[in-house]
């Protein structure tokens, strides 16, 4: 790398025209990715995590043993592939669901698959957090076993699952930046194929600038979300 | 009417299974502040929770009305439970949700959500005095306004029975007191059948009509609060009644001749026992411990007495003791085998 060259005026206009002419739709196919993916992955993930905790054979509604080994073998496995590698594996599933294993959308795939078996975790943490106390009297209320997740469960959780969906969503972020090294669109990708192998580096740090900047952006706001939300808070 | 009959629970835990519950017999009549009360550990959480089915019983039926609350499954099981609702001691309320939206809960659980769950609601929230907090959050309310929201929600599903579990136990005396109040006026005008788990006198003494006293996992006495409060015979009864003298043979002096004088409603008051006692049969007794209340002008609880003399004395001081009305007299020897009324 040679960093002298690369901050000379000429680099720094060449980044700040790339900022204004690339970077507006390569943040936009970042934030797409980034939304549908976990959009898609918390829709699997959020029952998944539901199951996790109300199926255990102490839970509000046990399912067979082999079933709930079976669920956190298979949350495990996926979780401990590596992103990198995870994308490349299920390229067939891609080519499967988006016709090709190129560009945005087809990373969402990967993506959503490598962010469900993280929800269904954040999910079950969430949940678990729930006062047990608050379960047995809605059991004692009559309540069944769905409206007790309905009804306590999630409503009582709800600070505690956008705080985390908050986590996961800047670390789904995170991943769209990798995909740019398989053929996903976005900043990742700018800050790669551009700024790295062309060596313009200005331009790759400006991408991360800019990814930072989001990534705080989100969290402010899934931050302030939470506590907004939070009615166990006083004085609001 | 409940009645529990032989039930028991075992649990089995880490360190090998516990009998919670051994064969318990109760029958609580509709109308009733039942009062269950034991020290810390004794089965009285377990015990509430076999009325509801919220445990299991391992052995044994529970029937209300008749009717065998054991052996009910799904729907009628979750039927039953809007019958006979509970309130807790951490109120536990839904802390992300309206205080109106917590009272509705046990009717939107019942699909009966709507306008009509809301005027339910609202009329409760006038019934347990907290007309203005509807749209309060519970963080909002102090303990004992939770509660009473939590009381006007058992009560939406216009239940048979109320189980109380340590209810006021977090609350403050003051606090303690009015929940109470609010509790026997529910029993009295709705005519709801209560049962209340509390490890504390002051709560029976207050509300209950009928006691049952639990010491591991098994009932040791039952009857009106009166009976069992004014003339306690189990141990266990004694220390709930007497914490003070937690063990009153323990603290005797070694040798030297004890009765205790139980005063079981006597109007004491107007008549120097003793001092009339010394007079008449020339017995000094002197007073080693002592623990009496008054209802009205009659007294209830008991007096240490040291005799002094020989086992003659003894004999007749106990006689002459034992003839004033509502006094009972034992002697202290046979307390510690436990049982024993001269």
């Amino acid at each position: 790398m040679n960093f002298a060259n690369a901050f000379t005026p000429e680099r720094l206009q060449e980044a700040w025209n790339c900022l204004l002419t690339e970077f507006p739709f390569a943040i936009w196919e970042t934030l797409y990715s980034t939304l549908l993916a976990t959009l898609l992955a918390i829709v699997i993930g959020l029952p998944l995590g539901i199951i996790l905790v109300t199926g255990e054979q102490k839970g509000i509604r046990p399912l067979p043993r082999w079933l709930m080994s079976f669920l956190n073998i298979f949350i495990n496995l996926l979780r401990s592939v590596p992103f990198i590698i995870l994308m490349v594996m299920v390229i067939p599933l891609t080519r499967v669901i988006v016709g090709t294993s190129v560009g945005t959308l087809a990373s969402v795939v990967p993506l959503t698959v490598a962010a469900f078996p993280f929800i269904a975790r954040l999910v079950e943490s969430s949940l678990r957090e729930v006062n047990p106390n608050i379960i047995e009297t809605a059991q004692s209320m009559g309540a069944s076993p769905f409206q007790i997740v309905m009804h306590a469960l999630l409503p009582e959780s709800v600070p505690s699952l956008i705080t985390n969906f908050t986590l996961a969503i800047t670390t789904i972020m995170g991943y769209t930046a990798m995909s740019g090294a398989v053929g996903g669109g976005g900043l990742g990708k700018l800050a790669l194929a551009y700024g790295y192998q062309r060596y313009r580096y200005a331009v790759l740090y400006l991408a991360v600038i800019v990814l930072v900047i989001l990534t705080q952006i989100m969290q402010s706001f899934g931050t302030w979300l939470a506590r907004k939300c939070d009615k166990r808070l006083k004085n609001k | 009417m409940i009645e529990l009959r032989n039930l028991s629970k075992n649990f089995v835990t880490a360190d090998g299974p516990v009998d919670a519950l051994k064969h318990i017999n109760l029958t609580i009549n509709n109308g009733d502040i039942y009062g269950i009360i034991g020290m810390s550990g004794a089965g009285k959480s377990t015990l509430v929770r076999c009325i509801n089915m919220l445990e299991r019983p391992t052995d044994g039926t529970v029937l209300l009305d008749g009717k065998d609350l054991s052996t009910l499954r799904g729907r009628e099981l979750r039927e039953m439970r809007r019958k006979v609702t509970m309130i807790f001691q951490g109120f536990n309320l839904l802390m992300q949700r309206t205080c109106l939206q917590n009272i509705m809960l046990p009717l939107r659980f019942a699909h009966k959500a709507g306008p009509e769950a809301e005027k339910r609601a609202m009329e409760l929230l006038e019934i347990v005095g907290l007309p203005d907090k509807a749209n309060s959050y519970p963080a909002q309310l102090s303990g004992g306004q939770q509660q009473r929201i939590a009381i006007a929600r058992a009560l939406a599903t216009q239940p048979d029975v109320l189980l109380c579990d340590e209810a006021t136990s977090a609350l403050d005396p003051k606090t303690t007191h009015s929940i109470l109040e609010l509790i026997r006026d529910i029993n009295a005008k709705l005519g709801i059948t209560v049962i209340v788990i509390t490890h504390q006198m002051s709560v029976v003494q207050e509300i209950c009509n009928r006691v049952a006293i639990l010491e591991n996992g098994t009932v040791v006495e039952e009857g009106t609060v009166s009976e069992v409060f004014s003339n306690p015979r189990a141990n266990a009864t004694r220390n709930l009644v007497y914490p003070d003298m937690a063990d009153g043979a323990s603290i005797l002096p070694d040798g030297g001749q004890h009765v205790r004088v139980i005063f079981n409603g006597a109007v004491a008051s107007k008549k120097p026992l003793l001092a009339q006692m010394a007079l008449d049969i020339g017995i000094c007794a002197s007073i080693i411990g002592a623990s009496t209340r008054s209802v009205g002008d009659r007294a209830y609880g008991y007096l240490m007495l040291e005799i002094p003399g020989t086992p003659q004395d003894l004999a007749r001081a106990v006689t002459y003791l034992s003839s004033t009305p509502d006094v009972t007299v034992q002697v202290e020897a046979e307390y510690a085998a436990k049982e024993g009324t001269v």
